[in-house]
């Protein structure tokens, strides 16, 4: 094996902490760096634990400590509010629903980190995520319950090839456990679930105060006005709770989001066979498994962080990523990366546009 | 470079070029503090091992008045630097406050130390404080028209005037005998900082006209963890900390005869050594200069010129192109210490405040780094910086995310 001069991510958490320490044990160079990428990172936070406080700086360090690499500290927080926090606001104005984890692993820690760490002589940068690099391509990890494949499948070949995961082939308890063996102290600290910059975890609230109020109204199918909202960022398609429709439905089954119509203010909902849709369309598709398929391709795809695994046939048209999937998905939401697989291995990504509901199906090339 | 390098191979010959954040404790000092570590007695206490460290504590004392031009019962010992601010600018504001409340203004400069930038700036926000930042020129001199004109606004509402002796960050020496003096025409009492001037200048109390001068142990070769505020008589700080009324009540807490001890040794020793040092270390800093700017045509070396308005010991530069975090990264990586200036607590590199008072603009205040000498500096030192700082440059250069 070639020594590699490796810049760690340490977020202060047990698991970049384990991957830094591998890293090192494998004979690289490795130098630990933690992000700060809050403007006002606070001492103490009730509630959800994040990835940007004071006290995740420090259980870095420590962890830095311990393994016996050198440590610093790189501001990213202007990178990251404009990349990350400002995207996601823009993004929920724009009627989509955006994963902050996923942007974040494109546009900072694999682009502004990986770029910086690249020109200061690094030459790889590795963190504590949940997959593997196999040749050169992304695959899930062998504990399919942590898998985070699906929040690095944005990433480019060129990301990839300097990308290290050293957890990929480990379970999470594993994991833990070879930490409190390596006297990290970290071994026991709570996962995070959370939007890290979103300290109470109230998603609607944070985007309230950021867009302030957009009154409209909720409809239903054939639009009949049912309901007024505070501002069209409070909805996900697939939602149900938080609604405050007073009239129930017709039917007397619950109703749930189907559409969002930022201009107009429209929240459009329905009952749950409404939100089932078989096609699908994404931007910006990216390859790192396959070459872009030339005819359609029988794969599988991921919609959502932690979503179940749909089959699928994948083409591609003028750019667009094209998917029909063999079983209608429910509450697929624009703005969510579709993830290709072949098994275990991540073919490409696309971030979503579209959805056609089951009824009106488009035939397929 | 190479992978030896990047992971710090070679950090036990380190090159050590941070003096002014702490200097390394001179061995008598260190000598000092062991034996008197093993003895009993608390200099408060009344029997006969209270009355040993006494002796101790009063014997430091009045070698440290003689080092510093006062008097021994001018001399407060504190934890430290920051203490010593804390104390004269709370504690001379509450006491000139108390004895008239218009006294509100407290006139100081933006280039101080945060121990004393951050004691105003809680008074004006918790003690309806006003203050009055004096500008600075673009080396970051205080000219002593600008204080007097500050003053003459309302001479009457001026609380306490303070001015650090030597910048800690780009060394440059203040007027402070001139600045003592303007304050002292309105009967305002003046306060400086002298923490990093004590170690390298000749720092002499009464000729000053100061009525309270903050020096600490560290920087100076004595141990971290004491200091003191010299204070001259009739000043009588409000106490920032209250209890058993030791240091004339001004300062209440056990007194650390061996960190006191320690201090009086290493300040002794530095005194002796002053004057062949400043000598020394002007010649090293110049050759360091010289040295940066060959390698770095492009480099500007701030603060005020080489000479007597400058620290000795000092150099600090702008990298055009750089940003200081990421020049530190790669020289420590090659085993040289430096500093960027300031660091917040997370760590995080914050552009200097100094600098941006002198006029530069955000991304020269951080592209800056400092380089300050000390009693154990040496050519090699020197040399190693200047084999070091033209690749770490050229390699920032292209790291720049902004």
């Amino acid at each position: 094996m070639t020594a590699l001069r490796v810049l760690a991510a340490m977020s202060g958490g047990v698991d970049s902490a384990t991957a830094a320490a591998r890293a090192a044990d494998a004979g690289h160079d490795v130098t630990g760096v933690h992000l700060a990428l809050s403007e006002n990172p606070k001492s103490f936070r009730t509630g959800a634990r994040g990835c940007c406080t004071l006290e995740d700086a420090r259980d870095a360090r420590r962890a830095a400590d311990v393994i016996g690499i050198p440590f610093y500290v790189w501001d990213m927080a202007e990178r990251f509010r404009q990349d990350v926090v400002d995207d996601f606001v823009a993004e929920y104005a724009a009627g989509r629903t955006p994963n902050p984890c996923l942007r974040c692993n494109e546009k900072i820690k694999f682009a502004a980190v990986l770029d910086r760490a690249l020109a200061l002589g690094f030459d790889a940068v590795c963190t504590g995520h949940y997959a593997s690099v196999e040749d050169g391509v992304l695959h899930r990890a062998a504990d399919s319950g942590k898998d985070q494949s699906y929040v690095l499948a944005v990433l480019t070949p060129r990301q990839l090839s300097r990308a290290m995961f050293p957890l990929g082939g480990t379970p999470k308890e594993q994991v833990r456990a070879e930490a409190a063996r390596r006297g990290l102290a970290v071994a026991g600290k709570p996962d995070s679930h959370d939007v890290c910059f979103i300290a109470d975890g109230d998603t609607r609230g944070f985007l309230a105060r950021r867009l302030g109020p957009a009154p409209g109204t909720i409809v239903d199918a054939d639009g009949t006005v049912i309901g007024e909202h505070d501002g069209t960022y409070g909805f996900t398609v697939g939602q149900r709770r938080g609604l405050r429709v007073g009239r129930p439905a017709a039917d007397g089954k619950p109703r749930y989001v189907l559409d969002i119509e930022p201009v107009t203010r429209t929240v459009t909902v329905g009952p749950a066979g409404e939100l089932d849709v078989t096609q699908i369309t994404a931007r910006r598709p990216v390859w790192t498994g396959c070459p872009p398929p030339e005819r359609p391709l029988d794969c599988a795809v991921q919609l959502r962080a932690h979503g179940e695994v749909h089959a699928c046939t994948a083409w591609l048209d003028g750019g667009v990523l094209h998917i029909r999937l063999r079983a209608p998905a429910r509450g697929v939401a624009k703005g969510q990366a579709a993830v290709l697989y072949d098994g275990r291995r991540v073919l490409g990504s696309g971030t979503i546009a579209g959805t056609s509901p089951t009824a009106r199906l488009p035939a397929a090339p | 470079m190479s992978s030896q390098n990047l992971r710090g191979g070679g950090r036990d010959e380190i090159v050590y070029l941070d003096h002014a954040a702490t200097t390394p404790m001179l061995p008598v000092a260190i000598e000092a503090m062991a034996s008197e570590l093993g003895r009993l007695g608390n200099p408060s206490s009344l029997h006969n091992a209270g009355r040993r460290a006494r002796r101790v504590v009063e014997e430091s004392r009045e070698q440290i008045a003689e080092v510093f031009g006062a008097r021994p019962s001018e001399v407060i010992f504190t934890s430290g630097g920051t203490e010593a601010d804390n104390l004269a600018v709370k504690g001379l504001y509450w006491t000139r406050r108390a004895a008239a409340p218009r006294r509100r203004r407290i006139l100081t400069t933006s280039v101080e130390h945060h121990a004393v930038l951050d004691s105003v700036r809680w008074l004006e926000e918790a003690e309806g404080a006003e203050a009055a930042w004096l500008g600075v020129d673009s080396t970051g001199l205080v000219r002593p028209e600008v204080l007097r004109s500050a003053i003459e606004r309302a001479p009457e509402g001026v609380a306490v005037v303070s001015v650090m002796w030597a910048n800690n960050e780009v060394g440059t020496v203040q007027p402070v005998s001139e600045l003592a003096a303007v304050a002292h025409e309105s009967g305002i009492p003046f306060h400086s900082d002298a923490v990093q001037a004590a170690a390298q200048l000749p720092v002499d109390f009464a000729d000053s006209g100061a009525d309270a001068l903050t020096v600490t142990g560290h920087k100076l070769g004595g141990p971290v963890g004491v200091g003191a505020l010299i204070l001259a008589r009739g000043m009588e700080p409000v106490p920032v900390l209250h209890g058993g009324g030791q240091e004339r009540d001004i300062r209440s807490g056990t007194l650390d005869a061996p960190a006191i001890r320690a201090f009086a040794v290493a300040a002794a020793a530095a005194a002796a050594r002053r004057e062949y040092e400043a000598k020394r270390l002007a010649e090293l800093r110049d050759e360091l200069v010289r040295q940066v700017l060959a390698a770095v045509p492009d480099a500007v070396l701030n603060g005020a010129p080489p000479g007597p308005g400058r620290l000795p010991g000092n150099a600090h530069f702008s990298f055009p192109g750089c940003e200081g975090d990421a020049l530190l990264m790669l020289l420590d990586a090659r085993g040289i210490a430096c500093s960027t200036g300031s660091a917040c607590t997370a760590g995080v590199a914050e552009p200097s405040h100094v600098l941006l008072a002198m006029g530069a603009d955000d991304s020269r205040a951080r592209g800056s780094l400092r380089f300050s000498l000390g009693h154990t500096s040496t050519q090699a030192d020197v040399d190693a910086l200047g084999g070091a700082i033209g690749e770490a440059v050229a390699r920032a250069k292209r790291a720049v995310t902004r």
